[in-house]
């Protein structure tokens, strides 16, 4: 039972005295049970709602039950001494005390929103204009390249694999090629990445607090980096080293890169 | 700061200006442009039309509304998801403007030749679909590096990490398969190669290589196969792929963070 404040106690108590035609003090102690109920028990339950008039009436939650003609069944069963009408007859009661709280409770704190309209539309169309301008300039200034046509009988020295490839290239001239072409790519390139959510059950985002995944990330960026960039600049005929700035560059992708018209 | 706002209200009002009256009072006018449109008569900036425009149109209704603050600043995302979408539409129209030009036979390489030499504007827009192809690559794994610094692919937003992966994965195919298309030494030799990585799958080695290729080495019939791949098979999948991922971007609760 909830502790039930000291001036709802008197209210009430108030209202049971004018009720009963007894004094203040008297219902009071009767509500504490510091006295004989002229009703009651002590400990009303809060749902199962109990009669406050005399014995003898009958108890309001049959009414309820017994409803259609609840007034009628009061008004012929008012004890003698009770001189009011029924309808008048003040019966409320404490049945419970509700602390006051919201009815929705917020699950997490308010975001601070603008508009997507200007605020994030206009500066991603603007990087999209940017993104057309760099790519048409480049376009213009730098030809792709076309060598002779495909000729399986004429393999060239070294042979490259498309730029996002050749780190796996580098790495396939180190190791024995069932680890480095397809179980590396594979386990690492596909399966651990898509398990890296589920790995790191780390809830922070805060770079700070995720130090080593940040280190990890990184390191595989700097080891894909620099394996590319060696399979791109640093390997020529038999994929032995050459230096771009001695030997030149075996990567056709560069081939005929500064395109005069 | 306040006077910023007020120039900027101004130009937003006057998008149309230049155009008649009496052309943007038309009915026809009004039954293209709906309302909330900047470009209809009677625009203002007010906070129901700024949802409007959202709202009321096609294309900008794959945004929310609203968007957090932190996630609007450039250097935030720099933009890379985006990009990577709108690298993958210009590839898709000049790719198809290419796809006229072009045959996946033994003409292959004298169409790449005379388009480069005989076609109003072929050289420029070969250029483009190859450029935008590797800044495609690249922005796609930067936009992933960029997640990944900021932890966005934690809970809820675990598996829409898995189908960026996906996608990327499909991106690299995508490129792979039209880096055969031009038929020369390059092309042959640089997906012989990758080809031969793909050999070494353990136990079905050879019948991965005999599939991607249609045969034994890279012939025509491989050629044709990677053209089928590339213009049709594979966008077909990724844009399953992006739609889905786009959606859950949403329904994850929008961009990650604040950090």
């Amino acid at each position: 039972m909830v502790d039930i404040p000291e001036h709802l106690l008197i209210k009430t108590a108030e209202a049971r005295a004018k009720a009963l035609g007894i004094s203040v003090e008297q219902a009071l102690a009767e509500m504490k049970g510091e006295a004989e109920p002229t009703t009651i028990s002590k400990e009303p339950e809060v749902i199962d709602v109990k009669p406050i008039e005399v014995k003898e009436a009958p108890a309001p939650a049959a009414e309820v039950k017994e409803a259609p003609a609840p007034a009628a069944a009061v008004k012929t069963d008012i004890p003698a001494e009770v001189e009011f009408a029924p309808e008048t007859r003040v019966t409320q009661r404490l049945l419970t005390v509700v602390k006051a709280k919201p009815i929705q409770k917020p699950t997490s704190e308010p975001v601070d929103k603008v508009n997507t309209w200007p605020h994030l539309m206009l500066p991603e169309f603007i990087s999209l204009m940017a993104m057309t301008a760099f790519l048409i300039f480049i376009s213009a200034i730098l030809q792709a390249p076309l060598l002779e046509e495909a000729n399986p009988n004429i393999t060239p020295n070294p042979a490259k694999a498309p730029w996002y490839f050749l780190g796996l290239q580098e790495l396939l001239s180190y190791w024995d090629p069932q680890i480095a072409g397809v179980m590396i790519p594979l386990i690492i390139g596909v399966v651990a990445f898509m398990a890296i959510p589920y790995i790191d059950r780390n809830k922070d985002n805060k770079p700070s607090k995720r130090k080593y995944a940040i280190m990890l990330w990184t390191f595989f960026l700097a080891g894909a980096g620099t394996l590319s960039l060696i399979g791109i600049l640093f390997r020529g005929p038999g994929w032995n080293w050459t230096y771009p700035w001695i030997d030149g560059v075996w990567f056709d992708d560069l081939l005929d890169w500064v395109h005069f018209e | 700061m306040k006077n910023e706002k007020i120039k900027f209200r101004d130009r937003v009002k006057d998008i149309s200006a230049g155009l008649g009256d009496s052309l943007k009072e038309s009915s026809l006018w009004g039954s293209i442009f709906r309302p909330g449109s900047p470009f209809r008569k009677g625009y203002s900036d007010s906070p129901r039309n700024r949802s409007y425009v959202v709202m009321n149109n096609v294309l900008y209704h794959l945004h929310p509304v609203k968007v957090k603050r932190h996630g609007v600043r450039l250097s935030y995302t720099l933009c890379l998801g985006g990009l990577s979408f709108f690298t993958f539409i210009v590839l898709t129209i000049t790719g198809i403007w290419l796809m006229f030009y072009f045959r996946p036979t033994e003409m292959a390489y004298v169409d790449i030749q005379s388009l480069q030499t005989s076609i109003a504007f072929g050289s420029l827009v070969r250029n483009m679909h190859r450029w935008a192809a590797h800044i495609m690559v690249i922005v796609v794994f930067l936009h992933m590096s960029r997640v990944f610094y900021h932890g966005a692919y934690k809970a809820p937003r675990e598996f829409n990490w898995v189908i960026g992966v996906i996608l990327l994965l499909l991106t690299l195919l995508l490129s792979f398969t039209g880096y055969l298309l031009p038929w020369d030494q390059l092309a042959i030799w640089a997906v012989t190669v990758g080809g031969n990585m793909a050999s070494y799958t353990p136990v079905i080695g050879a019948q991965v290589k005999f599939a991607l290729f249609a045969g034994l080495e890279a012939t025509e019939a491989t050629l044709l196969r990677f053209y089928v791949l590339h213009v049709l098979f594979l966008p077909f999948i990724i844009v399953i792929f992006m739609a889905i991922h786009f959606w859950r971007v949403r329904k994850d609760g929008g961009i990650s963070g604040p950090l």
